[in-house]
């Protein structure tokens, strides 16, 4: 399913888009790094992951160009076979497809590219465009590629159980970055056993894609041709938790958005503010609640809420600060309930479904 | 956050308006800030596209760089950055007044007051957003290691004169930005999001327009479709302003209010910019080709053209940002400055003053790893800075205080008792015992130390019980028994106001209002082998330029 359309045609697009600089750039750095069948990023790989190995050379670098992605996974899988058949080489498998069961459907994942040493284990290799200065890189990105490259060690690892004996995919993949300003390829190994064993849980917990489809009412549908209101209704026949990181994940999310706010959910301020206010889930609630109007004055989070609510005004009053403000927030009050006033349900509390 | 900010937030929705998060100004402000508004390409690491730099908010320079991949154009750019802002830096470091700073003696090792310059006042640097600090921390980084033909004929491409120096200052500029409470280069998010509480998430605080819209709805974008926006027709909600800032885009697809930057829009990028950028390329290469002076002046014209259609788009771009973070400043400088922001400005301007006295020492660049003793000194001035500013932004702030009574770090309650005790030693200091009622709920351990600020200074008293035979007959709740045990002069008897009295309103806090320095950290080269040993010949040696390649950016 197209989200990005599918979230234009409720009347939310996505702001993502890739600028064409970065889009050049990117592939101009990928194709340096692989040039030469793959010299420089194996050199790479057996300075920084194996460096017990004889240096690599004449790697082999299967072609594994086959029609749709089912064809290229098989093409993939047959590459890996053929290289556990011949130990003692370097094997530079360069984008190939793999296949991973996502809440019960096949995802078809394409790294950057996947080292098989000579010992016969596998190493995923992931490129980016982003910079390592001074051998350190923007701590956020690192993470993302981290988690991408998870993702691709636990395909791997299923395609590793059906050889016999299963090679070992190594749980330290190989991120290269330009160094520095320049063109000039460096890598980092970046240990990945934590967001695998994350990804993992989390896909072995997800909602069945089945599961969802039959708690749907019949006829539900999401093509982007409908009209936005049939469609808002559809979307909203699947639950879904907004969150702020949504912003940054999720095509829907500023559909979501949009919903949580005419709900007056507090998740829609993030995550720890929600946790903080207990039972308390909505904006009305906790207001309320904060007045005194509403609430178990021994639930804790009511209690703490109240005695917040009192030391503000206290602080407020006692400077006279404020006062201007609340002043012209009185005046446009009336306003707020509608300020969010969009409507309609998304679908995102399965976050690998998402992708 | 806080439970009290989280409040604030929730106002904030509910009234469709930001709320305060504070009733005084935490940060300094400078009468004549220097706002730094930049624009990077895509992909690239530190490329500028363009810039909006100046002190005058109606007359800002605006610099482009019409292709971000020519070295020489880039250069150009820089050094015309430096031409603006080192004259400004220079400007203040020239203006001194005499200051002592207690230094170890070399020969007796004792302390002693030596008498020193420090700069009257500061350049400050206002950036619009968190980001806006990272990309001067990268220039910095791209531009200190650089040579200039004069320091080594011999580079393959020598940067301009003073691009070298500017990335000294830049780099000390980002560095000190770390430093918790300091006001040297400052992002006007972060400024905003400390005053006022908005009604959307922090992540979503980062957008400079939407977070200002929060604020100051109707502060004139000067764009009259802006009104019609309100389901009433009136005047916008906070919240209506934000989501059209944040997202609302002209029929051409671009974004009527355009990101802060440095990053672009992607749309603009590829629709405009990237066309743009094209033209002045085809415009140098037919212009390198001209066979005659005429057919070349003719050229030269299409690409002043073709570079004029793009610096009109970097200031397209840059210009709403601009004119936000002016009205951001405008916005703070409504707010009265907290006590104590004047006393950690000082602090700025002996972190501007040693950098400035580094340079003039001829000493190298900041270096691209810090030795084991400046990095350990770095992190602990930084933890000590983070506890004063949490100190001094509660004394300074009832708001602020609010949060640490609320989470029993501090309570306020009035005197009701006051009886005078004498210590137990051979000369009797007074001790008198305080007993106060409070409705908070502070976390005191027995014998714990509480702190009141007097004069401006803090006065300790020791935390002695619960006061169950209180005057008022309510045994029970709130009411604490203190001893107060200084800042009451030398005599037997107390200096008047020195002990509070029956009826103040006071407000004691658990956490000290004063930080102590922390161990003195070995000269570099007494390092322990633990970490790294001295640092020897080889940090001597002055570092190298970065390595460049044929597709170099900087």
């Amino acid at each position: 399913m197209d989200k990005a359309a599918l979230a234009s045609a409720l009347g939310s697009p996505s702001a993502f888009g890739q600028s064409q600089f970065a889009l050049v750039r990117g592939n101009a750095f990928e194709a340096r790094v692989k040039a030469d069948g793959g010299a420089e990023l194996l050199r790479l790989v057996h300075e920084k992951l194996d460096r017990g190995a004889e240096p690599p050379a004449d790697a082999r670098v299967p072609d594994l160009s086959a029609t749709g992605p089912e064809g290229r996974t098989a093409r993939t899988a047959l590459a890996l076979r053929e290289a556990a058949g011949a130990p003692g080489t370097w094997t530079l498998l360069d984008h190939p497809m793999l296949a991973l069961d996502v809440a019960g459907s096949p995802a078809f994942l394409e790294p950057d590219a996947v080292v098989v040493h000579p010992d016969g284990s596998w190493t995923v290799v992931e490129i980016k465009s982003f910079p390592m200065l001074d051998g350190s890189a923007d701590a956020a990105k690192v993470g993302a590629a981290a988690r991408q490259a998870a993702v691709y060690v636990l395909a791997l690892e299923r395609v590793a159980a059906r050889l016999d004996p299963a090679p070992r995919v190594r749980h330290r993949v190989l991120l290269v970055c330009p160094k520095d300003f320049s063109n000039l390829p460096t890598a980092s190994a970046v240990d990945v056993r934590k967001q695998r064993a994350v990804t993992d849980r989390q896909l072995a917990r997800l909602t069945r894609v089945e599961d969802i489809a039959d708690a749907l009412p019949e006829g539900v549908c999401f093509s982007p041709g409908l009209p936005a209101e049939e469609l808002t209704a559809a979307v909203e026949a699947v639950p879904a938790t907004y969150a702020p990181e949504c912003l940054s994940a999720c095509e829907l999310a500023f559909h979501c958005r949009a919903r949580s706010l005419a709900d007056g959910a507090v998740t829609s301020l993030g995550r720890p503010v929600r946790a903080e206010l207990g039972g308390l889930s909505t904006v009305e609630d906790v207001l309320a609640a904060a007045r005194g109007e509403y609430g178990d004055p021994d639930d804790p989070a009511v209690a703490a809420l109240r005695r917040a609510a009192r030391l503000r005004t206290e602080a407020m009053a006692t400077t006279g600060a404020g006062t201007t403000l609340a002043g012209t927030a009185e005046g446009a009050r009336t306003g707020a309930a509608e300020g969010a006033r969009t409507g309609a349900t998304g679908v995102s509390e399965v976050r690998p479904g998402c992708r | 956050m806080s439970l009290i900010t989280t409040l604030a937030r929730l106002e904030a929705v509910r009234s469709g308006h930001a709320q305060p998060a504070a009733t005084v100004r935490h940060r300094h402000l400078s009468d004549r800030p220097l706002v730094f508004v930049p624009l990077i390409t895509a992909g690239e690491a530190g490329a500028p596209l363009g810039a909006l730099v100046g002190t005058d908010r109606d007359a800002p320079h605006l610099l482009a760089v019409p292709q971000p991949r020519d070295r020489d154009l880039r250069f150009a750019f820089l050094a015309e950055l430096a031409g603006i802002v080192l004259p400004h830096v220079e400007a203040y470091a020239d203006s001194v007044e005499a200051a002592e700073r207690s230094e170890t003696d070399p020969e007796t090792g004792k302390r002693v007051k030596v008498e020193v310059d420090l700069c009257a006042d500061a350049a400050q640097l206002v950036v619009p957003s968190r980001a806006g600090i990272d990309f001067v921390r990268l220039l910095g980084r791209s531009m200190r290691f650089r040579r200039t033909a004069e320091q080594d004929p011999e580079t393959p491409h020598p940067a301009p004169p003073r691009v070298p120096l500017l990335g000294r200052w830049l780099t000390h500029y980002g560095e000190r930005a770390r430093v918790p409470g300091s006001s040297l280069l400052l992002a006007m998010t972060d400024l905003l999001g400390r005053h006022w509480a908005s009604g959307q998430s922090t992540l979503e605080d980062q957008h400079l327009g939407a977070l200002l819209a929060w604020i100051a709805p109707d502060g004139g974008h000067g764009d009259e479709g802006y009104r019609d926006d309100g389901p009433g027709g009136g005047a916008p909600t906070g919240a209506q302003a934000a989501r059209r800032a944040e997202l609302a885009r002209d029929a051409a697809g671009q974004l009527l209010c355009p990101p802060a930057g440095p990053a672009t829009d992607p749309a603009f990028d590829n629709k405009l910019l990237a066309p743009a950028i094209e033209r002045y390329d085809r415009a140098r290469t037919a212009l390198a080709a001209a066979e005659d002076g005429l057919e070349a002046d003719d050229r030269l014209g299409a690409l002043t053209a073709a570079e004029r259609e793009i610096r009109a788009l970097v200031e397209s771009r840059t210009r709403p940002t601009w004119d936000a973070v002016w009205r951001g400043l405008d916005l703070l400088r409504a707010l009265p400055a907290g006590a104590h922001v004047d006393e950690r400005w000082t602090r700025d301007r002996w972190s501007f003053t040693s950098h400035r006295d580094r340079i003039l020492a001829g000493e190298p660049p900041q270096p691209r790893r810090d030795d084991a003793v400046t990095a350990a000194n770095k992190l602990a001035t930084r933890e000590r800075e983070q506890a004063r500013l949490e100190a001094q932004e509660a004394l300074d702030d009832p708001l602020v205080m609010a949060g640490r009574r609320l989470s029993g770090e501090a309570f306020a309650g009035e005197v009701v008792d006051v009886v005078m005790a004498y210590s137990e030693s051979r000369r009797p200091s007074p001790r008198p015992l305080v007993t106060v009622r409070t409705d908070d709920r502070p976390h005191l351990a027995e014998r714990a130390k509480v702190y009141r600020a007097l004069n401006g200074k803090p006065q300790t008293a020791e935390y002695v019980g619960p006061a169950l035979s209180s005057p008022d007959g309510d045994p029970d709740d709130g009411t604490v028994l203190l001893r107060i045990t200084d800042k009451m002069g030398r005599g037997k008897e107390p200096e008047p106001g020195s002990v509070p009295e029956k009826g103040d309103l006071l407000c004691f806090t658990l956490f000290e209002h004063e930080q102590r320095g922390g161990a003195k950290l070995p000269d570099p080269e007494q390092t322990p082998w633990t970490h790294g040993g001295p640092p020897g010949e080889t940090a001597a040696a002055a570092e190298a330029a970065d390595a460049q390649t044929e597709e170099d950016v900087l």
